[in-house]
């Protein structure tokens, strides 16, 4: 079946396919969709498309300081004279700052784990950006590490995981607040949630 | 009047897998179904009205609706987050190791009630501080037996003469006696191992626990199932490394002991 298919599709349409389908959340018929759509485009949206992919590829480096994604080293952020070098908040993923950056709340730098401590996953402590984190810390400078990795059981663990490696440096530790988040409804939060938001309630000035 | 599209039960959630945008996919172990795979929408959004009840190694009260290639998790409450546990990277590493045995251990859409509850059990003896490490081997020692691999602990593998009290050997199976021939899956145990064991098996959880046993002795029990795991399962548990890691860095002082948040 699978061979009647390929015989089926022209040799670099398959091959287009093949490439949909790797990337994430892309099954086979949306892999074919997205293939025959690029096929109807103009060549020269197509083309830019295709540099875009290349540029990326080769412009794009991670900050030797906090390991995000950039195109000069060190990044814009780590770079920046207004951003306050003495804090540092650890995220998991480059999206996360990004998130964090529209906020505009924060006016620290940043440290990209790229992942999370996840065990059943395989996904280990050295195979995250922690070593440099520590090396970072014990090079001087950092008053304070905000940690805000994600508020599930793998972010949690991954938090406690650099809790314990960072606590004998001294460093001030701190973890974003939790509790229930905006447009919620109380009767639906379950009770670690609740609970966190007890503990961390705020009186009202 | 055909089959019902809903039904309800309870679980605890085994894995988490990303899937798309914002959805996940769960696997659940149940008291009833055994172990369900089932599709959690948008649970990755931050308003998710599910995602704080499915968390790994939540216990939750659930309606899952039945799909066609997947079921869909249509609601769930929590019954018990095991706040303690979530609050402690060791007691987290433990309960991430017993999720994933129990994982391996257990078949899809087959009822296992027994297995269910010792799942429950562990959970909460782990969330109330009990020995951390004695409570793997117990779980470990149960798993087999309640998968169907109950170790022969009282008479020789081979020769079915009860056991003497001196160096025998252990295997996947349970132990054979000095007398008899050498088999290569199995290694030899010390009798403080094998009463350990032996204990391990005739008690239930909370009656276990009660145990004081030597680190040491303990230390080899865990080497022994964890031999009989990997032979049974044909694998390693991936979260075994992390658990040892966790472990060691715990004892070399790396790591602080845990502090209550």
């Amino acid at each position: 079946m699978q061979h009647q298919t390929i015989a089926a599709t022209v040799e670099p349409v398959a091959r287009l396919i093949d490439e949909f389908h790797k990337l994430p959340g892309i099954g086979p018929k949306s892999a074919q969709r997205l293939a025959y759509y690029l096929l109807r485009m103009p060549e020269s949206q197509a083309r830019a498309l295709a540099d875009a992919i290349i540029e990326v590829k080769e412009k794009i480096v991670y900050c030797s300081i906090c390991f995000n994604i950039t195109d000069v080293d060190p990044c814009r952020i780590c770079a920046a004279e207004d951003r306050d070098p003495t804090r540092v908040c650890v995220v998991e993923e480059p999206l996360d700052v990004l998130a964090i950056e529209k906020t505009r709340e924060f006016r620290g730098r940043y440290h990209v784990l790229h992942g999370a401590v996840s065990p059943l996953e395989g996904i280990r402590p050295e195979d995250l950006r922690i070593d440099e984190l520590v090396a970072r810390v014990r090079a001087g400078g950092i008053d304070e590490v905000i940690l805000a990795t994600n508020p599930n059981q793998v972010g949690d663990a991954t938090a406690y995981y650099i809790q314990r490696v960072l606590q004998p440096l001294g460093v001030r530790l701190t973890r974003l607040a939790r509790g229930l988040p905006m447009g919620g409804d109380l009767e639906y939060a379950d009770e670690v949630t609740l609970s966190r938001a007890f503990a961390n309630r705020q009186a009202l000035s | 009047m055909g089959a019902p599209r809903t039904y309800r039960t309870e679980g605890i959630v085994l894995r988490r897998d990303n899937l798309g945008e914002a959805d996940k996919i769960l696997t659940l172990v149940t008291p009833d179904h055994g172990k369900v795979r089932a599709l959690a929408k948008a649970i990755r959004r931050p308003k998710s009205k599910l995602s704080g009840h499915l968390d790994l190694f939540c216990r939750s009260q659930l309606l899952i609706a039945k799909g066609q290639a997947l079921d869909i998790v249509a609601g769930a409450a929590m019954i018990d987050g095991y706040k303690h546990v979530r609050d402690d990277l060791w007691l987290t590493s433990c309960a991430i190791y017993l999720v994933e045995l129990i994982d391996r251990f257990s078949e899809e859409n087959l009822e296992n009630r027994a297995l269910y509850r010792l799942l429950v059990e562990a959970l909460e003896a782990l969330d109330g501080g009990r020995n951390s490490e004695l409570l793997l081997r117990y779980v470990e020692l149960h798993a087999l037996e309640l998968a169907g691999f109950r170790p022969q602990l009282r008479r020789c593998l081979v020769c079915g003469r009860e056991i003497e009290p001196e160096t025998n050997r252990f295997g996947p199976n349970g132990v054979t006696c000095a007398a008899c021939p050498i088999d290569s899956t199995s290694r030899p145990i010390s009798v403080a191992a094998l009463k350990v064991l032996r204990f391990l098996q005739a008690n239930t959880l909370p009656a276990a626990m009660r145990l004081n046993a030597d680190p040491r002795v303990l230390g080899e029990v865990e080497g022994q199932l964890r031999r009989a795991i990997r032979t049974i399962l044909e694998r390693e548990l991936k979260s075994s490394e992390f658990l040892g890691l966790v472990r060691r860095q715990t004892a070399e002082g790396k790591i602080a002991a845990p502090t209550p948040t």
